[in-house]
């Protein structure tokens, strides 16, 4: 492992939206990583973060950084997701008036997400929560 | 075209010019979904948006877009303004609407 972060998402909190994923990126700056990764790994990130502060409790960004690949994971502690075939279908979203007006709910985020990394995985249990572990290969 | 260039037609106006207005339009955007806008739109791109809030700054900053433009007179946030002087990203604000904006981006050859 060349490289561990750990990142706190509060729930709600927009104002700080963006920012575990603004340290993501200027960490994999600083370690070398092609810009054609970063933008992956900040597409998939941004939407991930923005999930746990609109959709969960909370939760944490998980970076790490190995030699040949580097791993993103996403994990709250609820309220998680009764339907995940329906979760990652484009447009499909429960997001309220509110986060509409600001430009979130269009049902992409997962879809994104599972576009952008080489590897995804999503599990989620009721009243337990959510977790996303996405793997990029830095190539 | 350079931010400054668009600067000089008088219906454009930077809310930050004090981070630097040298950056290079290569292309454009328009969108106001906030994932879509992730997902599709290009680095180095101006991003018309009636979106005023400060998730806008992340956007642009993540996917190193040069610079946002608002259309329409809408009021951008001063928590978005503040960001954007952190994250160097112009914010230009304009009474036109998004296709003038574009007819203006295009004929300048983007
Ligand atoms: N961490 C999470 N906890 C609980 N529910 C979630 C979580 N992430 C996503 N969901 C559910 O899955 C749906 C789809 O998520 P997705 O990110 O694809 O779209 P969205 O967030 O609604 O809109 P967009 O991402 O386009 O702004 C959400 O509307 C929500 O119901
Ligand atoms: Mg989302």
């Amino acid at each position: 492992m060349r490289y561990k972060l750990i990142l706190d998402v509060k729930r709600g909190d927009f104002d700080a939206a963006g920012e575990a994923s603004r340290k993501i990126k200027d960490i994999l700056q600083q370690l070398g990583v092609s810009s054609k990764v970063i933008r992956k790994v900040s597409i998939a990130g941004y939407e991930g973060e923005m999930n746990l502060a609109i959709h969960s409790l909370g939760g944490k960004i998980i970076l790490e950084v190995g030699e040949e690949e580097l791993s993103l994971t996403i994990k709250d502690i609820g309220p998680g997701i009764d339907n995940l075939d329906l979760a990652m279908t484009a447009g499909w979203s429960t997001a309220d008036d509110k986060v509409r007006q600001m430009g979130f709910g269009a049902g992409m985020g997962l879809f994104n997400m599972n576009k952008h990394a080489d590897n995804f995985l999503i599990t989620s249990k009721i009243g337990a929560g959510t977790k996303i572990v996405m793997k990029f290969s830095l190539e | 075209m350079k931010v400054s260039d668009l600067l000089e037609k008088k219906e454009f106006k930077c809310l930050n010019p004090q981070i630097g207005v040298e950056g290079v339009i290569e292309s454009g955007y328009v969108g106001d979904l906030l994932s879509w806008v992730m997902a599709n739109a290009g680095s180095g791109c101006a991003w018309v948006t009636i979106q005023t809030h400060v998730n806008i700054i992340a956007v642009a900053s993540l996917l190193e877009m040069t610079c946002v433009i608002i259309p329409e007179g809408a009021e951008v946030e001063e928590s978005a303004l503040e960001r954007a002087i952190i994250e160097d990203i112009p914010v230009i604000i304009t009474n036109l609407n998004a296709y003038e904006v574009c007819k203006i981006l295009g004929n300048a050859g983007i």
